[in-house]
């Protein structure tokens, strides 16, 4: 073989180089299309909705007449939906990653359950939706009703939840817990007084990770059977009822609702262009409550990098 | 002295009964922590539950050969047809679609991400990507109806309003950051030392990135795939939005179809009587989406095992 000369030699550094550069161009040409995406997908939304930004907006129930229609039984049911998510989500997530970490022993039951968290994160969010169809509205009779829909959301995001319970978990130092019990608390309140605590902001994290997910989910709630046209609330707790009764303090969460994404769908799949306005008003209003969230998620994760030092 | 003495038994007695106390509720509260542990195995059987058990009474009316081969999938007409390669055909379209966008996309980010970028662009980059991630999927079906299709529609005139090509390219931009933060994940976790080693055998950061970083990180990449495919035929709202819902058994993206996904939507949006045949069809279909994404799944479980590599 013969040797390269000098100028060969400098060729194929040059041509390597350029190749660097190619692909250099490549990915950030990539990063900036999906950054273009966003900001296409936001100015497409407030340019078009923005003559429906008003108050009467988020005061008006859905309407046949595209200019009165409104969000309020959606940003409601929503609201109320989610509460009902992270009352039943937070508490069984944080147990289950709690028992994980803290408490589960090396075993088949402990490997079962693990495979089940991974796989279950995996699963469709329309088959929780089916699920909830056979279990929560036939099975157990809770109908198409808010305590339904809360409660699949709940199934939906319990694997974020967990996963991120136990990694904030697992980063507390071991010496945390062997001062606890050095002088002498017991394993639960190693955990109500050290574990928890300072796994907090990482459990929080991760609570408003899978909320913003739920809030956004459309597909288990339309296959529950959620209605599309609602124009009226929730029954408040004691309020007065259209048959001279009072609503009980928990009548609400038999209630048939909307959400946000519902009435989104609603909306973009009318033929009636007028439609498509609201639609775009109502996308940025959903937009504007996920991202918010995401953001503080982000920014809490980024704050606790920064400050925690064991 | 002796009086001392039962204070100091009734003491210990006193200290034992708390003991004991503190012990069983140390025990309780264990088992309620499993219990809420468990809620997961019992989603999983309740899923599985749910699913088989309708299915039954539906392949009780419907023979599974028909299921399989029939071209049609009309099941709510009087000449009613169950042939769900209708809606597979429509869900591995717009799957594919929305593959030949992501894999290409996420790979050439993560990569740029792990070898190139100085890390002031990946702080930057990824929580951008995360909030691409974290995009509600009926804004990107509003965003593929309203305005991918009308600019694909500019281009190419014969374009129908709904089609699987609008729906899977915008699906596609949707998988992208699950790709590129997994797949970076797996190639920040290559030593330096391999690529330390490359670099003094004279080679550029592209070649080294393509031929010593991909590579050790294979099994990575594999498992950020199979996460994406399971996502994109798992995606409901896009399609049900940008796809059309009529039943088409077509391989032609540029048609409008209907998937496994827009159709349990579709039904579920009319008013289904508990029990008809009609109702049944859903959880048929949403046996098949599980299967198929099971499979996908454990494809993956697979791959990741066979190309561990440990350094």
């Amino acid at each position: 073989m013969k040797p390269l000369t000098t100028e060969q030699i400098r060729a194929v550094i040059a041509r390597g180089k350029l190749k660097d550069n190619i692909f250099k161009v490549m990915g950030i040409f990539c990063l900036s299309l999906a950054l273009v995406v966003i900001v296409a997908l936001i100015a497409d939304m407030v340019i078009k909705g923005s003559e429906r930004f008003t108050v009467d907006f988020f005061l008006n129930f859905a309407s046949r007449h595209a200019n009165k229609a409104g969000i309020l039984s959606a940003w409601v049911g929503s609201l109320l939906v989610m509460f009902v998510t992270a009352l039943a989500a937070v508490p069984l997530g944080v147990a289950a990653g709690l028992y994980l970490e803290e408490y589960a022993k090396r075993n088949w039951i402990t490997n079962i359950i693990e495979i089940n968290i991974s796989n279950l994160a995996a699963v469709p969010s329309i088959v929780y939706g089916l699920l909830a169809l056979g279990i929560f509205v036939y099975q157990f009779g809770f109908g198409q009703s808010i305590l339904s829909a809360g409660l699949t959301l709940a199934l939906l995001i319990l694997p974020i939840i967990i996963v991120s319970t136990r990694e904030a978990i697992r980063a507390i130092p071991a010496m945390i817990r062997e001062g606890s019990m050095a002088v002498g608390a017991t394993r639960w309140q190693t955990c109500r007084y050290h574990i928890i605590p300072y796994a907090m902001p990482g459990i929080l994290t991760g609570v408003i990770i899978g909320l913003a997910r739920a809030i956004g989910e459309t597909a288990p709630i339309i296959t529950i059977g959620a209605l599309t046209f609602i124009a009226f609330l929730p029954p408040a707790p004691f309020s007065e009822l259209g048959d001279g009764g009072t609503a009980g303090l928990f009548d609400w969460v038999m209630a048939p609702f909307t959400v946000m994404p519902i009435q989104i769908f609603n909306w973009t799949s009318r033929p009636d262009p007028a439609f498509e306005v609201n639609a775009a008003a109502a996308g940025f209003v959903l937009m504007a409550m996920v991202l918010s969230m995401n953001a503080v998620a982000i920014y809490l994760r980024y704050k606790m990098r920064k400050n925690i030092k064991w | 002295m002796s009086a001392n003495n039962t204070t100091d038994l009734s003491q210990v007695s006193n200290r034992l009964a708390y003991n004991a106390m503190r012990n069983w509720k140390e025990k309780l509260i264990e088992a309620i922590l499993l219990g809420a542990a468990a809620i997961s195995v019992l989603t999983t059987i309740g899923i599985v539950y749910v699913l088989v058990s309708e299915s039954v009474h539906f392949f009780s009316n419907v023979s599974i050969v028909d299921f399989l081969t029939d071209t049609q999938w009309t099941p709510l007409f009087d000449d009613a047809h169950f042939g769900i390669m209708v809606l597979i055909s429509g869900t591995l379209v717009s799957s594919a679609v929305a593959l030949l966008v992501a894999v290409p996309m996420g790979t050439i980010i993560a990569i740029y991400l792990s070898e190139f970028a100085d890390s002031r662009v990946r702080e930057i980059s990824k929580p951008i990507l995360e909030l691409l991630g974290g995009i509600p999927t009926i804004v990107f079906g509003y965003f593929a109806l309203l305005v991918v299709t009308p600019i694909l529609q500019y281009f190419f005139p014969t374009l129908p309003g709904f089609s699987l090509l609008s729906a899977g390219l915008v699906m596609g931009i949707m998988i992208v950051p699950y790709i590129a933060s997994l797949s970076e994940d797996a190639m920040r976790a290559v030593p330096m030392s391999m690529r330390e080693g490359a670099y003094a055998m004279g080679s550029t950061k592209l070649y080294t990135a393509i031929h010593v970083v991909v590579p050790a990180a294979i099994s990575g990449l594999a498992a950020s795939y199979i996460l994406a495919i399971s996502r994109a035929v798992g995606e409901t709202m896009i399609l049900a939005v940008a796809a059309g819902m009529q039943p088409n058994l077509t391989w032609n993206p540029a048609e409008p179809a209907a998937t496994i996904t827009s159709y349990i939507v579709q039904v579920a949006l009319g008013d289904l009587p508990h029990g008809s045949i009609g109702y049944q069809t859903i959880f048929a279909a949403g046996l098949t989406l599980l299967l198929i994404t099971l499979v996908f799944n454990i494809l993956g479980q697979w791959l990741r095992a066979k190309y561990r590599e440990n350094y």
